[in-house]
């Protein structure tokens, strides 16, 4: 086993004090990143990327500044879902699956449990995805070399029909919300031709609906205003404090064993190919809801609906960096900074780097281990913390949520016209949450449908117009027939279930 | 909250629902007038810039119409309040400020804003004592200007305060 | 002693000369906004960033520098922020081609003259690379290739009506064969799509193809400079950058290169663009940037002052008549 030996070179690599000192920095600041939605990950790794720039010139330097950043990395993954549990908020655009049920969870009293079971599947999920990396990544490496345009697309039309087939909403509204998403998703500059599209000659537009501003806006400022009309106070400010709710939730957790190796894998998958952390924590949510036996009650407060988004996303985060280093493809726009980052240290990602600075990658790779654990352990101890945060009084929490909510829709485009979209979105999730019209499919939309539409049109420039480009290799046309089968699935069970009662 | 005007519907749920479907009704057709422009055909080399959103547009103005036909043909006098007067007026005692604030954003700086706009909330709507309000209002703004401005060194709309202030 | 003493006389009206020709100098008072109209981790991010590393390691600005990506619009974003600083000397801008290809096939109103030019960094190269896997072993025996599949060669490249169509539409006009341009979103996909063959070529910049070229999995045809690289140190165990025979060498007479220059907003005086001329001049004599030139394996012509702004101009007018050729300027 190389790969045993070389990993524990790795940790005799990554496991110096300075190491540690630097994972614990990277790790709490990370959680502050992913926190914040004004701070996203990229930015935050991005910001430090200067300051590691004279770290990394010193020998073995190199390791310690990757450390120190993809420990921001890490950290950011871990925080992006304590502010989609407690006011549903996604700190970063991953979160976002995370709110369907962690938020309710929350509602319910039961924020420590939701943030516990949040934080455990993150690691669990990045654990399978180190552990992939470190005895597979020479097969793995080269499937995303597999991935032109089509099976591009084959790959958002699967997370879509994943997530969408079955929903409680009236169908049409439905429909509508989600041809809104698709629709503000394609504002801005067109991928393909490089026109501009629904712009009307505003500057403002140019730079199209960013996901993280409707995503502030629809959720975090229309729950707000839901929670309103109840009165001034946040629901569940009874949540338990201590850390025993931490290992109640673990007890509770081997029950989703199942939802964690589906949602590993599709995070795993999804990382390497790269789709990315958000469609993977969608799609993870998606096909748990579908496959539970309580799929039903999803929305409402499972935890297992929390497990499943926050495990897929951080196995597709971690993953993502597997093609990072071996292909210079980031997975991520937080990869793509990494990325520059090696390039500035004067490392070269790519086929040999794995060969040239083996110290390098196993010291990564320990420390994505090491790293992890770090993190778990920070935020772990911190979950009585920020259910505390629950406790603040409505006048005194709701003010700096507005804050924040406005710094981060800013912080996008440095645009204060973000700040009134955030606004307008937040009056329109407040309408349409009270009049049924689901707000999941809407920010699914937003995500999927400038990526899905330029995959699409890439295959019809391929294959001049053919569409059976999508059924031409046995790769796509698997994740083709796969989405097609989830999509009709609803349909399917229904006939067989009649042509049995029969 | 306060019963006896709370329960007391604003409007109904189904001006709400007309309303929203003429928005999308409205939505659709800006989508597909600006798709028709851009040229919405198929040509060889598969769809032009505005084949996608013609049809999105087409769809959301479908799916607008039969939830706009669904709205009217709902009963008038069975619907539901949407919103309570009280209800109502408690969105906007939040909604309004938040206006405000965002207008202030511009004028004077996110930090002094965000200080007022604290300030405000808690005096107004929490009766705290002035100098809970004070103090927490201005440790809100100076905790997110380190943060930002010194330790990540993101730049946010600052106005005449920090300019006298020589932080600008 | 009369001598020494006029010796140093010289030496202080030397020493002088710059502060009187600049009487007024100028320092930033406040944080210097380093905007980017490109998106994170793409060629101009990364060397804006390296900027702004070096200027922090070296402490060569009192004030700091802080780096701000605004891409919308092709980076259309970035420059109507820049135009909109009139008079602004806190903020300058690093560009690539879409400043004049933004303009033209959006119309997007700005132009490079609502800027303040201050100093060309270093110009990117262009290669025109193959999967090592094809038979082609020259640019002539690619082109003969490409005519005779009738226009069915995939050409992957970042971005819509940006430098690298316009290089592949260049290719066109010189060689009568049509290509099938597939755009993508950054440079590293480009090359990956390339090692998968899903596309038959690229013309990556070197950095973002190098790391493929080594591992074995591309190889590069030539490069559209019309001098070879001068980097003469070995890439890969039989080749160095300066080995890659130019275009016009294997008979293909297309040059391309792309500005990797500074620019202030409008309406800036002289004082305060020649401090930024003097800092980025010091920032080029650091080894880590001659390092960074050397691993992009970029073409460090640096001009600044009048040449500079003829330079842009002309180049401007090139794009002009490339661009109309192509029939990519909006609403031809």
């Amino acid at each position: 086993m190389d790969e045993i030996q070389s990993l524990m070179q790795g940790f005799a690599i990554a496991l110096t004090l300075k190491n540690v000192a630097l994972m614990f920095t990277g790790i709490i600041l990370g959680v502050i990143i992913g926190v914040l939605p004004g701070l996203g990950g990229a930015n935050g790794v991005a910001i430090l990327l200067p300051l590691t720039f004279s770290m990394a010139q010193s020998p073995g330097g190199t390791t310690s500044a990757i450390i120190l950043l993809s420990c921001i990395y890490w950290g950011a993954l871990f925080g992006g879902a304590i502010t989609s549990i407690l006011f549903n908020i996604p700190g970063e655009p991953w979160s976002v699956a995370t709110t369907f049920d962690g938020y309710p969870l929350a509602q319910k009293g039961r924020a420590g449990a939701a943030l516990a079971a949040a934080f455990t599947s993150s690691f669990v999920g990045a654990l399978v995805a180190v552990i992939v990396i470190t005895f597979l990544s020479p097969i793995v490496a080269n499937f995303a070399l597999e991935f032109g345009p089509p099976e591009f697309f084959a790959v958002y039309l699967l997370t879509f029909c994943a997530f969408v087939g079955m929903s409680k909403e009236p169908p049409f509204k439905t429909l509508a919300t989600m041809m809104l998403g698709f629709a503000l998703a394609s504002v801005g500059t067109d991928p393909v031709t490089g026109t501009l599209r629904l712009t009307f000659g505003s500057t403002h537009l140019l730079t199209g609906f960013d996901f993280l501003i409707a995503v502030i806006g629809l959720f975090g400022i229309g729950e707000i205003l839901l929670t309103l009309e109840e009165g001034l106070a946040f629901k569940g400010a009874q949540a338990k404090m201590n850390l025993k709710v931490v290992l109640e939730t673990w007890k509770e957790l081997p029950k989703y064993w199942l939802t964690s190796i589906r949602s590993s894998v599709v995070g795993c998958f999804m990382g390497i190919v790269p789709g990315g952390a958000t469609p993977a924590s969608f799609m993870s949510y998606g096909v748990a809801r579908r496959f539970s036996k309580d799929g039903d009650k999803f929305g409402t407060g499972m935890v297992e609906g929390v497990v499943a988004p926050e495990t897929a996303a951080h196995a597709a985060g971690t993953a993502a960096l597997l093609p990072m280093l071996t292909l210079g493809v980031p997975g991520s726009p937080t990869a793509a900074v990494l990325l520059g980052g090696l390039l500035i240290w004067g490392l070269q990602p790519g086929p040999l780097l794995f060969v040239e600075q083996k110290d390098f990658v196993w010291g990564l790779i320990a420390s994505m281990y090491l790293g992890n654990i770090v993190g778990l352990i920070v935020v772990l101890t911190c979950v009585p913390l920020f259910a505390a945060i629950l406790r603040v009084p409505f006048s005194v929490i709701a003010p700096i949520i507005m804050v924040i909510c406005a710094i981060g829709a800013y912080t996008v485009h440095n645009s204060i016209f973000d700040v009134w979209m955030m606004l307008v979105f937040g009056v329109v999730g407040y309408v349409f949450k009270k009049l049924q019209y689901p707000l999941a499919p809407l920010v699914l939309a937003i995500v999927l449908g400038d990526r899905a539409e330029s995959s699409f049109r890439q295959s019809m420039l391929v294959a001049q117009g053919d569409m059976t480009v999508f059924f031409s290799n046995a790769l796509v046309g698997s994740l083709t027939g796969l989405a097609l089968f989830l999509l009709f699935w609803p349909l399917l069970a229904l006939l067989i279930a009649r042509f049995r009662g029969r | 909250m306060s019963e006896n005007d709370g329960g007391k519907p604003a409007f109904s749920v189904r001006t709400a629902e007309i309303a929203t479907a003429a928005f999308f009704l409205v939505l659709g057709a800006i989508v597909i007038f600006d798709s028709v422009r851009l040229g919405m055909g198929w040509k060889d080399d598969g769809p032009q810039a505005g084949y996608f959103p013609f049809y999105i547009g087409v769809i959301i103005c479908v799916s607008a119409l039969v939830n706009l036909v669904a709205a009217l043909a709902a009963a008038r006098k069975k619907s539901a309040g949407f919103v309570g007067v009280g209800q109502l007026k408690l969105v906007l005692s939040v909604l309004l400020p938040t206006a405000v604030y965002v207008v202030l954003i511009g004028w004077i700086g996110i930090y002094a804003a965000s200080t007022l706009f604290v300030a405000l909330f808690m005096r107004w709507l929490g009766k705290y004592p002035w100098w809970k309000v004070v103090a927490v209002s201005i440790g809100n703004s100076v905790v997110f200007f380190l943060i930002f401005e010194v330790w990540f060194k993101i730049p946010l709309p600052k106005g005449p305060l920090e300019a006298f202030l020589g932080l600008h | 002693m009369k001598a020494n003493s006029i010796q140093f006389l010289c030496a202080a009206v030397m020493a002088a000369a710059p502060s009187l020709v600049y009487a007024q100098s100028w320092e930033p008072t406040k944080t210097v906004e380093f905007i980017i109209p490109a998106g994170t981790g793409g060629g101009a991010d990364q060397m804006a960033r390296a900027a702004q590393a070096i200027v922090a390691k070296h402490g060569l600005m009192k004030q700091s520098m802080v780096v701000v990506n605004k891409a919308g619009g092709a980076g259309a974003e970035g420059f109507l922020d820049v135009k909109g600083a009139h008079g602004d000397p806190h903020k300058i801008i690093i560009t690539l081609s879409n400043l004049f290809t933004t303009p033209l096939a959006t119309g997007v109103p700005f132009n490079w003259r609502d800027l303040t030019p201050v100093k060309m960094l270093a110009l990117d190269q262009f290669v025109l690379w193959t999967n090592s896997a094809k038979p082609h072993k020259s640019a002539k025996e690619y082109i003969a290739a490409a005519k005779a599949a009738g226009g069915k060669f995939k050409m992957a490249g970042t971005g819509s009506k940006q430098e690298d169509q316009i290089i592949t539409a260049a290719i066109e006009q010189q060689t009568g064969t049509k290509f099938i341009y597939v755009p993508f979103r950054g440079g590293g996909d480009v090359a990956v799509q390339l090692v998968g063959n899903h596309a038959d070529s690229t013309v990556n910049n070197p950095i973002e193809a190098v790391a493929h070229w080594r591992g074995g999995k591309l190889k590069p045809l030539c490069v559209f400079d019309p001098k070879r690289m001068p980097y003469k140190a070995k890439v890969t165990d039989t080749m160095s950058w300066a080995d890659i025979p130019t275009c016009k060498e294997g008979g293909l007479d297309v040059d391309y290169l792309m500005l990797r220059g500074i620019f202030m907003p409008g309406g800036v005086t002289p004082a305060q663009v020649n401090y930024y001329v003097e800092l980025f001049r010091k920032i080029q004599a650091t080894p880590e940037w001659k390092d960074l030139m050397e691993r992009g394996a970029f073409n460090q012509t640096s001009l600044e002052g009048k040449e500079y702004a003829d330079w842009v101009a002309r180049e401007e007018a090139r794009h002009v008549s490339l661009m109309k050729a192509a029939k990519f300027i909006a609403g031809q």
